[in-house]
């Protein structure tokens, strides 16, 4: 690489400096990282007001689901991984069993709002513990939508943080999930929940 | 309906990070071509913050080069007028002579745009990027000659409509 060229290169110095730049005056709508996990690459996003999704990069590519985000949020989306260090750090204490809750703020603006009702209360679901699509939606008010309840479920925005893989069929049957049951049960492995 | 779906996918803004991904490097060579590598850094980030505050508001995703080409040109006109206002640090003559003056240049840059991608980027590379023809070859997978054509060519087209 000649001198020129490699002064043309937009380094990681002239790349951090726009971040921090575009953090303080409020232009960075959707700030995003990846990183790897027991299961799998995982792409983070986070508006100002918190985390907003955690997507299985396997089911969806990074790809699509950004343009998604630059679509439903805004298209101010950049790659800025410092507002996402909480996130990454409670979910690396979580992996290894040395974290049972998160204490994250989260932005639910992808959520419906039939699906903000069955993913709040899914979140009060103990970590080990777990529960089934009926006895959710009988506890949110709707006992006749079970099935609704699974279809909110499946579209949860932030898994993981939000468990609903701790939400059993019937009969604890293992159910969906929208990362893989494969997924869903190495989850509640590590939380003891299943043998 | 999934067709009508993927086109509207298209025509939507994509993610800025890709914008910085894909046209950050052109931008900055064009702006170590019109200020210098000195002032290059800071004209980056202001044209780059400008378009990132502008972005949601932009109509047509068809052209983000262009458009970002065309912000950092302005950002480069301040910085120019900026400069001719404070004394020239003797030590860096190779931002006094980099300098063009890109107001002249706009209907220059405008054509610059109108070429065939090989001879736009080959002659930008060149006159913007001041990169060696064994570069731009490198840069664009194509032989030292064909870079050389590629330039020749573009050159001869811009002297035929830039008058």
């Amino acid at each position: 690489m000649t001198q020129t060229a490699a002064r043309a290169a937009v380094n990681g110095a002239l790349l951090s400096r726009f971040r921090d730049r575009a953090e303080n005056e409020g232009l960075l709508d959707v700030a995003f990282t990846t990183m790897d996990s027991p299961v799998g690459l995982l792409l983070l996003a986070s508006t100002r007001k918190g985390l907003v999704e955690i997507a299985y990069t396997h089911e969806r590519s990074v790809e699509k689901s950004l343009r998604e985000l630059a679509a439903k949020l805004s298209p101010r989306i950049l790659e800025a991984p410092r507002r996402l260090e909480p996130v990454r750090q409670q979910l690396d204490a979580y992996f290894v069993g040395k974290r049972d809750r998160f204490e994250l703020s989260l932005d639910r603006s992808l959520m419906s709002g039939f699906g903000r009702r069955v993913l709040r209360r899914t979140e009060r679901i103990p970590y080990g513990q777990v529960s089934t699509y009926g006895d959710v939606a009988l506890e949110i008010g709707a006992p006749r939508a079970a099935r609704a309840v699974g279809n909110a479920l499946g579209a949860n925005p932030i898994p993981i943080v939000i468990p609903c893989h701790r939400v059993l069929r019937a009969g604890l049957l293992l159910g969906g999930y929208g990362g893989g049951t494969d997924r869903k049960e190495w989850l509640l492995k590590l939380e003891g929940a299943l043998a | 309906m999934a067709d009508r779906e993927r086109r509207r996918a298209e025509r939507a803004l994509p993610p800025f990070q890709w914008l910085l991904d894909e046209h950050g490097s052109a931008v900055l060579r064009l702006l170590i071509g019109a200020v210098g590598p000195v002032d290059a850094d800071d004209c980056f980030q202001d044209t780059m913050l400008s378009a990132l505050r502008a972005y949601p508001r932009l109509r047509d995703a068809s052209n983000l080069r262009g458009w970002l080409f065309a912000i950092a040109r302005r950002k480069a006109i301040d910085s120019t007028r900026a400069s001719s206002r404070r004394p020239v640090p003797v030590a860096e003559p190779e931002a006094v002579t980099a300098a063009v003056s890109p107001e002249r240049d706009d209907e220059l840059w405008n054509e610059v745009r109108a070429l065939p991608d090989k001879q736009r980027r080959a002659v930008v590379m060149r006159y913007a990027g001041d990169r060696s023809y064994g570069d731009i070859a490198g840069s664009l997978a194509i032989s030292e000659d064909a870079a050389r054509q590629n330039v020749h060519e573009g050159l001869k087209k811009l002297r035929r409509r830039v008058r």
